[in-house]
């Protein structure tokens, strides 16, 4: 396994999909190399910015309607 | 009749989930909000049909993409923003000089991404081509499988696999546009860079 082939992989790693073997080479390069190791750890973190900084809140209103639509009463909060 | 209590006390956990992908696709608060209405009051409707087992996340995720698809996106708002350049792996990290050598003056990569403001990531995200804003929001933001995306935008794999993929290096170039145009980007030689 080398850079080329690890950075190949990485969303299939990153995101759980790869089969048990080729997970273990991946994970067998990066503690052999740093820096691809420090890039696999910086797209984790880019993704987790970008799940903090997309979050929002429903509109109450929103919510309210659409129990009513269901026929459901909703309880104050 | 689907039983609305029961409707109601396994689906509402999810609405800000829906809302937030809602909003990501259609761009608009008022075109979101109906959009995850009408994800509800279909879901309701089809809901005796579901089956107990079934990912119920998954189901409404394919019932909010599907609306999306048929009812909003023929009255686009404003069109796709950027077209897909082929981006290099690693593309913010590379320009943030994390492949070089440490240098201890410059400012660690994950606080160059702290230091975007939430609109602008958000104004990124919703800046990709269409499939593959879906794509990257069913992945990244909700957290499906590969598996799972296909089945919710009726693709093969391979083509969800190359639109997250590809969707991602676009949104991070993205970023990296936002953080030198705002000069948050770490000193590092140009030179380095190829």
């Amino acid at each position: 396994m080398d850079c080329d082939h690890a950075i190949y992989r990485i969303y299939e790693y990153l995101d759980g999909e790869l089969t048990v073997w080729r997970r273990w080479a991946i994970t067998r390069h990066l503690d052999e190399c740093p820096p691809c190791a420090q890039g696999f750890t910086f797209e984790l973190e880019v993704r987790r910015v970008i799940v903090s900084k997309c979050h929002e809140e429903v509109p109450s209103d929103l919510r309210s309607r659409i129990a009513a639509a269901l026929g459901i009463s909703e309880p104050e909060s | 009749m689907a039983d609305p209590a029961q409707f109601a006390e396994l689906s509402m956990p999810y609405m800000s989930a829906l809302y937030a992908a809602a909003l990501r696709m259609t761009r608009n608060p008022t075109d979101a909000e109906d959009l995850v209405q009408e994800t509800y009051l279909r879901a309701y409707r089809g809901f005796e049909g579901f089956r107990e087992g079934t990912n119920l996340k998954a189901w409404l995720y394919k019932i909010l993409t599907n609306t999306f698809i048929n009812q909003y996106r023929a009255k686009k708002r404003r069109p796709d923003q950027v077209d897909l350049d082929d981006v290099e792996d690693f593309y913010l990290f590379r320009r943030l000089g994390g492949l070089e050598a440490a240098d201890a003056t410059r400012t660690p990569e994950s606080e160059v991404l702290d230091a975007i403001p939430d609109a602008e990531v958000k104004e990124a995200l919703e800046a990709l081509p269409e499939q593959f804003r879906m794509a990257v929001i069913l992945a990244d933001i909700e957290g499906f499988s590969y598996k799972e995306i296909a089945e919710i935008l009726d693709v093969p794999i391979g083509t969800v696999m190359s639109r997250i993929h590809r969707g991602r290096k676009q949104l991070q170039k993205l970023l990296w546009d936002y953080a030198e145009e705002h000069n948050l980007r770490p000193r590092v030689d140009s030179a380095t860079g190829g």
